[in-house]
């Protein structure tokens, strides 16, 4: 793994973007994004995410604000910041009449990529994703999880030093997403800095160090990713119940909710400890079977942060 | 990028766009081949018959009106494909979105509108050279100039590979890049001298004849043919230039601008 480089990989100062129809996407955006980082960009639906990262893309024209991709500013020098990014988008917009070594050997040529060095990357990160034995069929007759792959390889071919995956996970079997977190962190580990959007938190919260929540165009939470699961303070568990139960015991500390009969959800901070409610539990003579989290510790903390921000403005949907 | 980068980033598009117009040959090179054997069986054999002698070459000999249209019909299939291409590839990048491959590339603007007026160019050059192939059937085809011939052919191809990337950057359905053709490509094209001499028309027709520019390339393209035009030929190449600047800096400025593409 190469040394980090002092300049940020990606630097974001109060961008701004409202859309011709008055819908105002980002209200002044500012962020900054370690060279080497695995950087998560987590935001409800309509948040702004997708267009920040088209204006970073260049995809988007900005309104106001300044964006540099490894110090080199987007606005005067597109051409040369351009050059460092890779982009997997949230829609496939590939030819779908083409194929897909055909796809990720034109993308290489369009960064300038003579074509026999392209024609050696297409084979290098289709084998590597899985996709060499449809490399020669027309990308049509592949697979929602085919494609996805497919995105990434060609985002591959200009060996980026920036990689920007917008949801490239969506609508993909567990299996295969595994497989696609192990290649991305294999690019991570050799020194690409990866930006992630996702709507699987639990994605999110294995994978990135660093970690910004936007909603409404804003910046709820920009911090790491260990400091930001340390400020969940309660957890939720959910016990499954050896025999049904008709009254709950009393615990201090911790609120207990019945679900169903054999199932009750448990809030209780993280400094307490689960034995007096497990000693509460035996006492009454209610068999705890299994026990699990209610939802992964960044889906409560996004959930909570997002619903924090629910307010009266900002009600329209953002691009 | 660099010089050579640029070229490599151009000759990807150029390659992309003539694999395009050979994978779909049913629908790029055989329809003009069809319709311009029909015109030359309709109009020039069974019509031109009739007509008889239409002008004179610069030696006095008269021409035929089959020899007459041929040069106009191959020119109207050298623009209307040149066009075609243009629209219906950008149109259909933008459509399924993989234009956002270019866009997020560091190509400039010029090589990226380069690349596809060279694939309509080509894709003209293609159609124009079967169209000719197929008046051999019909008629002798000379070649008076063959300078002319050449730089009136590549001016043409440009300025409507040009108008047509205009209509595919403000294009928003299929409607939109069939409506320009139908409307004011073909009619222009009609009203151009393809099919007849404008210095035979009445007043005010002949004169207002002048102020259609597709009136200049097929009365050019004649004249490296056939060596008869019923234009002045400087005038014609300074109006042909004249487009192909004007139209390249307006497409220069609306990809710059990312009209229609960036939002």
């Amino acid at each position: 793994m190469s040394s980090p480089s002092p300049i940020p990989a990606l630097d974001v100062v109060d961008l701004r973007k409202t859309y011709p129809n008055g819908v105002e996407a980002l209200k002044g955006i500012s962020l900054s994004v370690q060279a080497g980082d695995f950087y998560a960009l987590l935001g409800p639906n309509g948040a702004g995410k997708s267009t920040l990262i088209g204006v970073v893309s260049s995809l988007v024209n900005a309104t106001s604000g300044d964006v540099r991709v490894f110090g080199i500013p987007i606005r005067t020098q597109r051409s040369d910041a351009m050059r460092m990014i890779g982009l997997v988008p949230q829609e496939f917009n590939f030819n779908l009449f083409e194929q897909p070594f055909q796809i990720c050997v034109n993308q290489a040529g369009f960064y300038g990529v003579a074509r026999h060095i392209a024609a050696e990357r297409a084979e290098k990160y289709l084998k590597q994703l899985g996709l060499w034995d449809k490399a020669f069929q027309i990308a049509r007759t592949l697979s929602g999880g085919m494609k996805r792959r497919l995105l990434i390889a060609r985002a591959m071919m200009n060996e980026p030093r920036l990689l920007i995956l917008d949801e490239p996970t969506a609508g993909v079997d567990i299996e295969i997403r595994r497989s696609m977190w192990k290649f991305i962190e294999s690019i991570n580990a050799a020194g690409t800095t990866v930006i992630l959007t996702t709507h699987y938190l639990e994605e999110a919260e294995q994978l990135c160090r660093n970690i910004t929540i936007i909603d409404k165009g804003r910046i709820l939470e920009n911090t790491a990713m260990k400091t930001l699961l340390g400020k969940l303070d309660v957890e939720t568990f959910v016990l499954d119940l050896g025999e049904a139960c008709v009254e709950l015991p009393v615990v201090a500390g911790v609120q207990l909710r019945r679900v169903d009969e054999r199932t009750i959800e448990v809030e209780m901070s993280r400094s307490h400890d689960l034995n007096s409610l497990f000693a509460a539990l035996s006492a009454r003579g209610i068999t705890v079977t299994s026990m699990r989290n209610k939802a992964n510790r960044l889906e409560e903390l996004f959930v909570r942060l997002v619903e924090g921000n629910a307010g009266p403005a900002g009600g329209r949907e953002a691009a | 990028m660099n010089a050579s980068a640029n070229l490599i980033a151009l000759g990807t598009i150029t390659r992309r766009e003539v694999v395009r117009i050979l994978r779909i040959w049913s629908q790029t090179l055989l329809p003009p081949a069809i319709t311009m054997t029909l015109y030359f069986v309709i109009f020039g054999r069974l019509i031109g018959s009739r007509v008889g002698q239409i002008a004179t070459d610069q030696n006095g000999v008269g021409i035929s009106y089959i020899e007459y249209i041929a040069p106009g019909l191959v020119m109207m299939s050298v623009v209307q494909n040149a066009y075609g291409n243009i629209t219906s590839s950008f149109f259909g990048a933008k459509f399924q979105r993989f234009v956002e491959e270019m866009l997020v590339s560091p190509m400039p603007s010029w090589t990226i509108l380069a690349g596809y007026v060279s694939g309509a160019v080509l894709r003209g050059l293609m159609v124009g050279v079967i169209v000719l192939l197929i008046s051999m059937f019909f008629t002798k085809i000379h070649l008076y100039h063959p300078i002319v011939t050449l730089t009136t052919f590549v001016l043409a191809a440009v300025i409507f590979a040009l108008l047509g990337f205009v209509n595919a950057i403000y294009a928003k359905k299929f409607d939109d890049i069939a409506i320009i053709p139908t409307f004011i490509l073909t009619p222009l094209t009609y009203l151009g001298g393809v099919f007849y001499n404008v210095a035979q028309l009445p007043s005010p027709w002949r004169e207002l004849s002048h102020l259609n520019p597709i009136l200049y390339m097929v009365n050019a393209f004649r004249y490296g043919l056939l060596g008869v035009s019923d234009v002045d030929l400087t005038w014609a190449y300074v109006i042909m230039f004249a487009f192909v600047f004007g139209l390249g800096a307006l497409c220069l400025n609306l990809l710059h601008r990312g009209v229609g593409l960036r939002s």
